[in-house]
This record gives C-alpha cells, structure tokens and sequence, in this order.
C-alpha cells in the first residue's frame, strides 16, 4: 500500500498497517478496490485508550480471497479528538463509529448521524476512557489480584 | 433429571372432553327439567301430552293465555295499546332476560373454553389453577377486571370513551334474536331475518371505530382504522354469501331456512360450499379474529383499538369477541348446516341439543384457525376482499340465481334437482378459484418454496454471482 | 382528490409485546406507510466493557454469557479463543470436541427461539414457538446438566471447558439428537408451505448481497442474501476442520430466506453434534493456567460464528491480570445498519416482520 498511496502509512508490522487518520478514507477505498486486498467489508470496528493517545483499530475482511486486513490509526489530540469517517466506503460503519463517538469521544467527520447511540446526550464524559474514573479518584486496571497465590486448582 | 428427557408423551386430553361433555349434559338436562317443570306446573298440560322436545310451545300457550287476558280488558286500554299488548310485554321481558343470561352465562364459559383449547393446540395445559381445570377462571378474571381501577387517558373524549363498550355489548345481544333453536323456538322470528342480521352486526364498526378514536392514542387510531376497512370490506361478500341462501331456501326468515333443509334433507353446506366458506372467512374478519385480526395484532400495535381500556371496559370488549364468535358458529349452523334438523333424527333428540352440538363444533373449528395460523397483512386482506373474494361470489350469486330459475321451471324430483346443484356449485367453485387466483397473479409453481442452497466453499460476492447464476 | 395528510410519529416503544427485548424504534408515518424509522437503544447498557477492565480475565467470563443471554455458549467460547490466542494457551483435544458440541446445542436453542419468535411476529399466537420450545427444554435441561445453569452458561474457560459432562449427559443427548432430524421435519412440514407465512415474508426486507458485505452483516442474514460466508468453513476454530457439514445460502435476502436458513442450519447442527459425539477423545477437559492469568502484552481479536452472525472478541493487554480493553462485536447491532433500508417505505407490519427477522438480542446491542 506504501507505493500506492505515498505518505498514508505511518507503520507497520506483520499484523498490523498504521495509516494517518486524515487519509483513512483513501487507504480504505484502496484497500476496498484492490483486487489482491479485496477488503470486503468491515469486520469489526474497535477505539483503544493508550493512555497518551486513541487507537482506532479496523479489522477489515475480505470474503472472496478470506483474509484479514488489521489497519490501525493513532490519533494524539486528548482534548477533541476527531478523524475521517470510513462511512463513505463501507456502509457497516454506520452505527460502529456512532458506538466509538458515544464512549470514547471520538468525532467522525463525514459521518452522516453523529450523535451519541447508549447513552444520552448531555452525558458527562466518555465511559471508556481511562481516565473517566479518576474524578472519584478510582484507578482504572486491576493492579493486584487479591489471592493470587500461583497455580490453583479450580 | 433423565425423565425430563424423555420423549413427549402427552397425555390425551381425556379430562377435558370428558369434563366438557359431562358439564353439557347436566346443563341441558337441568334445561330440560326446568322446562318440563314449568309446563307441568303452569297447569297448561290439561290432559294434552306435550313433549318437551319443543319448548317452544309452551311459550305459544302463554302467548294465547295472556291474549286471552288482554281481550278482558277495558276497551280504553286496548285502544291505547293494542290487543296484544300484555302477551309482547311479558314474552319481551322473558325472551330478553333469557337472551341476557344465556349470552352471559355463554360468555363465562367461553373464556375457559378458549384458552383450554388454544393451550392444548399449543402443547400446553391452560388455566388450571383456580378451580378443579381452571373452572373458576372466567369468574377470577370477571372479579380481576371488575375491580381495578378506571384509567381514562388525559386527552381522550371522556363520554366517548365510555359509549363503546355497551355500543359493542348490544348488537352482541340483539343478533340472539332470529336464531332458531327448534321448530317453535326461535324468540324474533323476523320474516327479513337475514337482513335484520346484516344489519345489526354492522353496528359493531360503529363502536369499535369510537372506541379507537377517543383513546387519543396512536396505536388505537391505526388499529381503528384498520378495524373500519376491513370489517366494511368484508360486509359485502358476507352480504351476498347470504344472498345464495336466500335464494335457494325462498325465504329470508331463518325458521324457513332451516325447515327448508330439513325438508329436502340437504344442508346448504353441500349444496353452495363457496358461500359456506365465503361466510366463514368474512365472519372471521368481522369478528377480528385470526387470522383477521390486524385490528388487534399484538405484535405490531400493542392491542389496537382497546389499547387504552381497562378493568371491565376491556372485559366487555374481550368477551363480546368471543360471544360474537358463538353468534358466528350459530349463524353458520342455521345456515349452511341444517340447523336443528339432522335428516330426520329431530324427531327423537330435541331440536336444541342438535343446535347446540353444531354451534359447539363451529366455534370449535374458529379457535382452531386461530391457535393455528399466522394473521394476514392488512392490504393483502383488503386484496382478497374486493380482487377476490367479491368477483366471485356475485359471479356464485348469478349461478344459483340460474339454477334457483331453472328448478322453478323444470319439475324434476328432488334428488336430482338438488343432486345437479350440488355438483355444478362444486365444480364451478373449484374451476373459478383456480381461474381467478391465476388471473390475479398468483404463480404457486414459481413462488413455491425454494430450499437454500447447500455449499461448502465460502466466498464473498463473486462466490455469490456465481452461485446465482449456476442456480 | 387526495386529502392532506401529515406525518405522526409512532413510538415502538422499550415496553413493547413484539420487540426482542428493551429496544425502541420511533417510526414516522404517513398513514400506513413508514417515512423514517429511527432505533434508540442503551435501555441495557450496563457497561461491561468498562468492568471487563477491572476483573481478571476468567472474571471476565460470566460477563459474556450476559450480552447475548440466548446464545451464552458462543459468547463464552469467542472470549476464551480471544484470549488463548493472546496468552497463547493451548487446549486439548477433547475440550475442542465438548465446545463444538455445546456450540452446536446452543446453536438450535438459540434458532428455535429466533425462529419462534419471527413467526409470531407474523401472527400466529405462540403456537409455533411452544413447539420449538420444547427442543429448546431439552437443551437447556442438557446445559443445566453439565454446567448447573440453563440460559448464562459460565461454562468454556481459558484453556478448555469448566466440567466434564456426567455420564447421564451422553444418553440424552444421544436421545435428542436421534429425535431432532424429526422434529425439524415435523416444523418444516407445518410451515414452510404456510400461504400465510409466504405472503407475509416473501419480498420483506430484501437486503442484496452486494449492500450486506458492505454494511458488514454477518451471520444468517448474510447467507440468506446469497452469500456463502460461514466462519465455521472460512476460519475454522476448534476442530470444526474435521467435521463434514454445508451451510445453507438463501436466494433473495427476504425474511422467508432467512427463515428457511435458519431452519437448515439448525439440521446442518445435528449432523455436527452426531459427529463430535462419534469422535469425541478422551483425555483431559481444560490445561491449567494460573488464577490470575499475565498474558504478554499484545492484543487477539478471535471470532465465532454466532447464531446471530459473527461474534468478535478483541482483547487487548498491557501485561497486568486485567484485560486493557475488552471489545465485543456485537452482531445484532451491526445486522441493524441496514434496517432503515429494509423498513422504509414499507408498512409497520412489514417492518416489524423484518426487524423480527434480524434476530436481535438487546443484551448484545447494548452490552
């Protein structure tokens, strides 16, 4: 994808492909219309809270040739994060990046129906990021499990 | 924990035939006793045998004893009110207090009878709680309704709101009338029965339209609407199904109807079944029943145009369904089914018991469509209506109408005359059903069930275009 | 003439006798026709993801019986592949087989009921689904069996499954498998030649194939629109490689293909539980793994093929005893891109009918 699309990737390793969140929906329609990616469809649609940064992560499938394709953005801005909409290029993203706004924050530009979807609008914050609990002063994780004492017999 | 495995062995139903039987008989037989216990007190036996077969000569007897009263009355009076004003009062008084508490008591049974049989469709028991096999039950849910407590919605109409539940209530008595229950016993023995029945039922629309109006609720004015449509379109083939009755049996007066067949010994079941079954599918629309009942569809609009009433208000809708549905069995029994005769066996078992056995068993086959099958969608309803159903019965209509001429005409014994009728009506219903239904659009070789297809290859979309080009 | 008309809006509200659950569609109307339908879900959200990052990750696993509380089987084994595959945990051969077998019971509780509930949303009372319901005792009676619970199972674990099922397991199951192929013969016979059901399912909510890839519908759905996609033949987990069984695809994408999917599927599962049970292994159930299990840190998205479509997992940790994120695909939520193509336009009836034939579970949508 790098020869084709120059200047969209940022990474990559084996399982994953990082792009710039700003040509997301360039390299979604490559992967869409390449006939050796063959990105079908979108598989499943997922914000991750890195602490100092968001990860969205797609994982696109192709059905014809059954492969996966990881593709991940980073996006650094804490306060008012926002990226492209992949909603031009696969419509199942519709109601996934509706989820992503609702409990991480996260603003789709070219999203049709931006609104929040489980919770209400006017709801403080953003649920699922990890710094959400610290207004009671509530450490996200399980740092120390209790009992742990090694291997134990169910 | 390996007998909940088992395989399904369900116990047959002996119980509750047996229990249902057993309570029929003993109702009748108190009927009966109290018949004769009243003939035979009245003093009106006087040496004459009377046979309790015909209860209905005993009313005449009181009919002529009270005319003779009125004859001894002063001339002012009968000038007033006529010579036979005492014998209408009094049978009025009679005949309506019976209707009362024969629909009444009909209606408690039924809701058990109801939900005993749409169980055991549905491999399941009923009510069986309250009372030795649930026998209690319509008295729990009458109490239950009776006593909650009366919700009207803060924007509905409120006299409005309270007219529907008694306007349903009445033409649900008043279509007791005509029915004939043995040679002598039918109460309103109108010479225009049919019409009058017509009639009567029409107004049902009427309170179920208000009843959807003033509930100042969506769902209740959709189910109202919806009510109004198609109750109206399925007037008209109930209207001419009834017209072939007519027609063959001379008269409009159901006592005729039914002497008719039992003179010919032919039920017009056998002779015009398109109108038997015209009768019943448009009955089963304006009784709102399955599966017709897109006015009340559960699934869809909550419960339609009784969404918003409660407690008894409720309670007289709900219960007016099913004594309809018993009104219903009743009309087609008269009709299409002989009645109280049973080709000559009337003469031993009272004409009331066979009525009864008959009305029993067509309120049976109505629950058994709606334990059964799914309901239809409103425009595919209203479809089979007007595209279907009316084209043909008035094309039926002409045909009897022919041959109701032709046996005027012709003086052909009996058998043969009504041999003939029969065979043609059949072979026409069925040649024009078939005919019609394919001039509509109806393709059952090319919308026949397709099975899916079976592979083990995955693919995406061009796995598809190839699948669906190699089918 | 036509009169004037205008739009109201009809609140198929969370309390409702025909949706599947807590969920709520406003519809505007014109008449009988619909003009817009808008869903409105989070009446269930009981932030599980949220917790999930607070339990360790066998903590986790009740939580997922709970999204989709009719197919808990699945749920629980699309968690332990997720995070057998991040911690790298083996599973024996025999715990394979006991999954695919209890994938598949739980599989044809969960059609049956899908099924049920589609036809009485087309009308008839309940009488089909007290048929299917009586399969669905006797799976349940089996899950309860093994597992001690009927609908939140609990019962796949990190590495294997929880119990080995007790001797009286086998001949009942044995049992019920012998009559399923009937039973299932028995339903087709009373209702795939039902005029009604046709007239009321044929031509509702046609989704082609092309608009279901794109809008990433998975799952029965997806087949009954004509394309052949089954995770269980495309990414086989859990030596669902060794079994010998075909998936069914539909035609039109109607609500009567997706009905008659379902339906063979649910024969497709017996064949599949006859032959787990043929060649089931002997050998131990689960491998031990610690109490509070450290994966290295790294993320797995595992997947299964749900009854309701493709139900995802994607873990993600950071090195501690909790999961740092923890993501369900949802396939009921995502099967209902669409059902604003599928509904407008149409009347309520039909719409109800076809959101009858997404086959959603609230629990799932919402998390």
């Amino acid at each position: 994808m790098d020869r084709a699309l120059p200047g969209v990737v940022t990474a990559s390793t084996d399982e994953w492909v990082e792009v710039r969140p700003d040509r997301l929906v360039d390299a979604m329609r490559w992967l869409h219309d390449d006939p050796e990616m063959d990105a079908a469809t979108i598989s499943n649609m997922c914000g991750v809270d890195r602490y100092d940064h968001f990860e969205v992560v797609y994982h696109l499938q192709s059905l014809d040739l059954n492969q996966q394709i990881v593709v991940k953005t980073r996006i650094r801005d804490h306060e008012a994060p926002s990226m492209q909409s992949a909603y031009p290029v696969y419509s199942g993203a519709l109601l996934q990046e509706r989820e992503v706004y609702d409990l991480m924050g996260i603003r789709f530009e070219g999203h049709p129906d931006m609104r929040r979807m489980f919770l209400w609008e006017g709801y403080p914050g953003f649920p699922l990021r990890k710094d959400f609990l610290q207004i009671a002063d509530h450490h996200p994780g399980l740092p120390h499990f209790p009992f742990e004492t090694g291997t134990q017999e169910r | 924990m390996s007998a909940a495995l088992d395989p399904i062995r369900t116990r047959r139903p002996q119980g509750d035939l047996a229990l249902v039987v057993s309570l029929f008989a003993v109702i009748l037989l108190i009927g009966g006793a109290a018949g004769v216990g009243y003939l035979v007190l009245s003093g009106s036996l006087d040496g004459r045998w009377y046979d309790f077969r015909d209860l209905g000569v005993g009313m005449a007897h009181l009919a002529e004893w009270l005319d003779e009263q009125n004859a001894s009355q002063p001339a002012a009076t009968r000038a007033l009110l006529g010579d036979h004003w005492m014998s209408y009062l009094t049978t009025a008084v009679i005949g309506g207090i019976g209707i009362l508490s024969f629909v009444g008591g009909v209606l408690l049974i039924l809701i058990w009878v109801e939900r005993r049989l749409i169980a055991r469709i549905q491999v399941r028991r009923g009510p069986n709680r309250l009372g030795p096999y649930g026998l209690l039950q319509p008295l729990a849910d009458a109490i239950k309704l009776i006593q909650k407590e009366v919700l009207i919605p803060e924007g509905a109409d409120r006299f409005l709101f309270f007219l529907p539940p008694i306007l349903v209530f009445i033409p649900g008595l008043l279509v007791w009338g005509p029915v004939p229950w043995a040679p002598n016993m039918a109460y309103l023995d109108l010479n225009v029965g049919v019409l009058y029945l017509i009639a009567i039922s029409s107004l049902a629309t009427v309170a179920i339209f208000i009843a959807g109006w003033s509930s100042n609720n969506h769902y209740a004015l959709l189910g109202a609407m919806r009510t109004v449509a198609m109750m109206i379109s399925y007037e008209i083939p109930l209207g001419m199904a009834l017209i072939s009755v007519v027609l063959l049996a001379g008269s409009m007066q159901l006592s005729e109807i039914v002497r008719w067949q039992a003179q010919h010994y032919a039920w017009m079941a056998f002779l015009i079944p398109f109108s038997l079954f015209t009768f019943f599918f448009s009955s089963t629309a304006e009784l709102n029943r399955t599966p017709n009942d897109i006015a009340e569809a559960e699934s869809e609009i909550v419960a339609g145009f009784h969404t918003e009433y409660s407690g008894m208000k409720f309670g007289l809708f709900y219960a007016v369904e099913l004594g309809n549905a018993v009104a219903v069995a009743a009309f087609v029994t008269a009709f299409f089914l002989g009645g109280w005769s049973l080709f000559g066996l009337e003469a031993f078992i009272p004409g009331y018991i066979i009525f009864a056995t008959k009305v029993a068993a067509g309120y049976f086959v109505l629950v058994w469509l709606r334990g059964t099958l799914p309901r239809f969608r409103l425009d595919q309803l209203m479809a089979f209506a007007w595209k279907y159903l009316i084209p043909i019965t008035i094309a039926h209509t002409t045909l009897v109408a022919a041959e109701v001429t032709a046996m005027g005409a012709l003086a052909l014994p009996g058998i043969v005359e009504l041999g003939t009728v029969a065979l043609v009506n059949i072979a026409f219903t069925v040649w024009v059903m078939r005919r019609w239904a394919r001039f509509l659009g109806y393709r059952p070789e090319t919308e026949r069930v397709m099975q899916p297809k079976l592979t083990t290859q995955v693919g995406g979309l061009h796995a598809a275009e190839r699948m669906r080009g190699a089918s | 003439m036509t009169t004037a008309s205008e739009p109201y809006v009809l609140n198929i509200g969370p309390q409702h006798p025909s949706t599947h659950g807590v969920f709520r569609l406003r519809v505007v109307m014109d008449g009988e026709r619909i003009q817009d339908i808008d869903m409105v879900v989070g009446y269930l959200h009981r932030s599980m993801e949220k917790l999930a990052e607070e339990r360790t990750f066998t903590q986790n696993i009740p939580f997922t019986d709970r999204t989709d509380y009719l197919a808990a089987m699945s749920n629980n084994l699309g968690y332990c592949l997720a995070v057998e595959r991040l911690a790298g945990v083996e599973v024996p051969e025999r715990a394979s087989f006991l999954r695919v077998i209890f994938a598949e019971l739980q599989r044809l509780a969960s059609h049956s009921m899908a099924n049920g509930t589609f036809i009485n949303d087309a009308g008839a009372w309940q009488t089909p689904l007290m048929y299917m319901f009586r399969e669905r005792e006797k799976i349940l009676d089996l899950f309860e069996m093994t597992c001690g619970a009927r609908l939140t199972t609990n019962y796949m674990r990190i590495g294997g499954v929880s119990f080995d099922p007790p001797p009286e397991f086998y001949p009942a199951v044995e049992a019920l498998v012998a009559e399923l192929p009937d039973r299932i013969a028995e339903y087709t016979e009373l209702l795939v030649d039902n005029e009604i059901l046709i007239a009321r399912a044929r031509g509702v909510g046609i989704i082609s194939a092309a608009d279901a890839i794109n809008g990433s519908i998975t799952g029965p759905m997806l087949r009954a629109s004509g394309v052949p996609w089954d995770l269980r033949k495309a990414d086989p987990y859990c030596a669902y490689d060794k079994f010998d069984f075909e998936i069914p695809v539909g035609h039109n994408g109607d609500c009567y293909d997706r009905f008659m999917v379902r339906l063979e599927e649910m024969r497709q599962s017996v064949r599949i539980i006859r032959q787990a049970l043929d060649g089931l292994p002997s050998g131990p159930h689960k491998t031990e793994i610690p109490l509070a299990l450290r994966p290295a840190p790294g993320e797995a998205y595992a997947r299964v093929e749900g009854p309701r479509g493709e139900l995802g997992f994607y873990v993600v940790s950071d090195g501690g005893p909790a999961p740092a994120r923890f993501h369900i695909r949802a396939p009921s939520l995502i099967n209902l891109s669409l059902l604003r193509q599928m509904a407008v336009g149409t009347s309520l009836p039909d719409a109800i009918v076809a959101l009858g034939s997404t086959d959603i579970v609230v629990g799932e949508i919402d998390r």
